[in-house]
């Protein structure tokens, strides 16, 4: 709690929601844009970027008010922040703390650098990747994205 | 469902049991009516002239009825339907789909909204799985595919048939020889793939150095469009143009394949040699369709 209180100089504690530690820096607003939260949406928001970390060298927070983020959506994170933990917060205590694990299908997340790929047509279907140790996958067209994952995020 | 969407979705013994089936066909080892009062949709939003009517010829020896469309101007894409739309009413006229599509992946999406199986008759730079299946056949009519020693020759780049052949000839411990002008290798990743599956793979930058080394030349189009000019075009495909001369350096059980159409790469005097075999390769077309038309609907 102490620690949270130090925090609270950058960002807030939240009474309820969701807190996603140790991110990698730099890539907070990555980490907002795979679980769908945008200028348009609802939620208030709080980032802290580029805090100084013992566990990962510098670190980003985001704090999310009145939102408990699903298991499937915290797992996407896995892709460019293997070492974030997520915070399940309930009336200021930490109701639930979880890692992340990279999962195995991404769907309507990435999309595919192809353009010849059916996935980048007007059809109502979303980009479908598995994820495989070299990189992604695409299960229409075959591609391989070993790169840049961030830069082909939806 | 029943689809055949990638020729990598086969397993070795799926593909042996296609072949054999198709060498069954091919003795006249079959019912004529097995596909009677069935219907076959042919969705051929790209050209073709070969498939498309080995297609035909199959159904039509299995007693059964196709139906379709030849192009985009001619269907209800042509008034923005999506290929969504297309394959979920074309499902509830026919027992079976074949589909061709500019698109990469367009088969696998049609696999997804169909309730007939859908059998992909090439998609873009993708898959094309019947050619693939013939290809071997004809290979197994005159060798065994275990072990080969086989050269891929002309764009191995965009030519998705060397792509899927490459593929399934690894499944058979073949030793794959790679004869392509420059730019127009086969992609590092499936080179690094089939490498790491265990495949022997050698690049040769003149074939008649590879020449005496191979049981099988896999002969592919190499594509005007892919040059800047007609010159550079020229220089390059009489550099990898097959003649009677270069192989008079081959082995005597050594068979030339071409998936066709063929332009300048098989000189025409090659067409009477004990080792032309593609105008064999297409008609095998019929027997290894019938196979899979079979396969998929009964």
């Amino acid at each position: 709690m102490k620690r949270d209180a130090r925090e609270g100089l950058l960002i807030s504690p939240i009474r309820n929601g969701t807190v996603i530690d140790h991110i990698t820096g730099g890539e907070a607003l990555n980490v907002l844009k795979i679980i769908g939260i945008t200028g348009t949406t609802t939620e208030s928001i709080s980032v802290a970027t580029n805090v100084k970390s013992g566990k990962i060298g510098r670190k980003d927070i985001v704090k999310i008010e009145n939102r408990e983020l699903r298991k499937d959506e915290v797992d996407r994170i896995a892709l460019i922040a293997p070492k974030a933990s997520i915070n399940i917060i309930r009336d200021y205590e930490v109701y639930e703390k979880k890692g992340v694990e990279i999962p195995s299908l991404l769907t309507g997340v990435v999309r595919c650098p192809n353009p010849g790929c059916i996935s980048n047509t007007n059809e109502p279907i979303q980009s479908k990747f598995e994820v495989l140790p070299k990189g992604l996958h695409c299960l229409y067209c075959d591609w391989m994205i070993t790169r840049d994952i961030t830069g082909h995020l939806i | 469902m029943n689809h055949i969407i990638s020729i990598r979705d086969l397993e070795r013994p799926e593909i042996d049991t296609l072949l054999d089936q198709a060498a069954r066909i091919d003795s006249r080892h079959y019912q004529a009516e097995a596909l009677k009062g069935k219907i076959l949709a042919l969705l051929f939003f790209e050209p073709s002239t070969r498939t498309r009517m080995s297609f035909e010829a199959a159904m039509a020896r299995l007693g059964g009825t196709s139906i379709g469309v030849d192009s985009v101007e001619a269907s209800s894409m042509a008034k923005g339907e999506t290929l969504a739309d297309t394959i979920r009413v074309v499902s509830g006229y026919a027992d079976t789909i074949v589909l061709r599509h500019p698109k990469e992946g367009a088969a696998r999406l049609a696999g997804e909204f169909s309730t007939v199986p859908v059998i992909n008759a090439g998609d873009g730079a993708g898959q094309h799985p019947s050619q693939t299946l013939l290809d071997l056949y004809t290979i197994r009519q005159s060798m065994p595919l275990e072990e080969i020693s086989v050269g891929l020759l002309g764009d191995l780049r965009y030519g998705r048939t060397a792509h899927s052949l490459a593929y399934a000839l690894s499944l058979y411990g073949a030793t794959l020889h790679t004869i392509s002008p420059k730019g127009l290798e086969l992609p590092a990743s499936i080179v690094n793939e089939l490498r790491a599956g265990g495949t022997r793979i050698t690049e040769h930058s003149d074939i008649s150095r590879a020449i005496c080394e191979l049981d099988v030349l896999y002969v592919t189009r190499i594509q005007r469009e892919r040059f800047p000019d007609s010159s550079s075009y020229f220089q390059v495909a009489s550099s990898y143009r097959v003649t009677p001369e270069l192989l008079s350096g081959g082995k005597d059980r050594l068979i030339v394949l071409h998936p066709l159409p063929r332009l300048d790469e098989i000189d025409p005097r090659v067409d009477n040699l004990p080792y032309a075999r593609y105008f064999e390769q297409s008609r095998n077309g019929v027997p290894v369709r019938m196979a899979m038309l079979l396969r998929v609907m009964l």
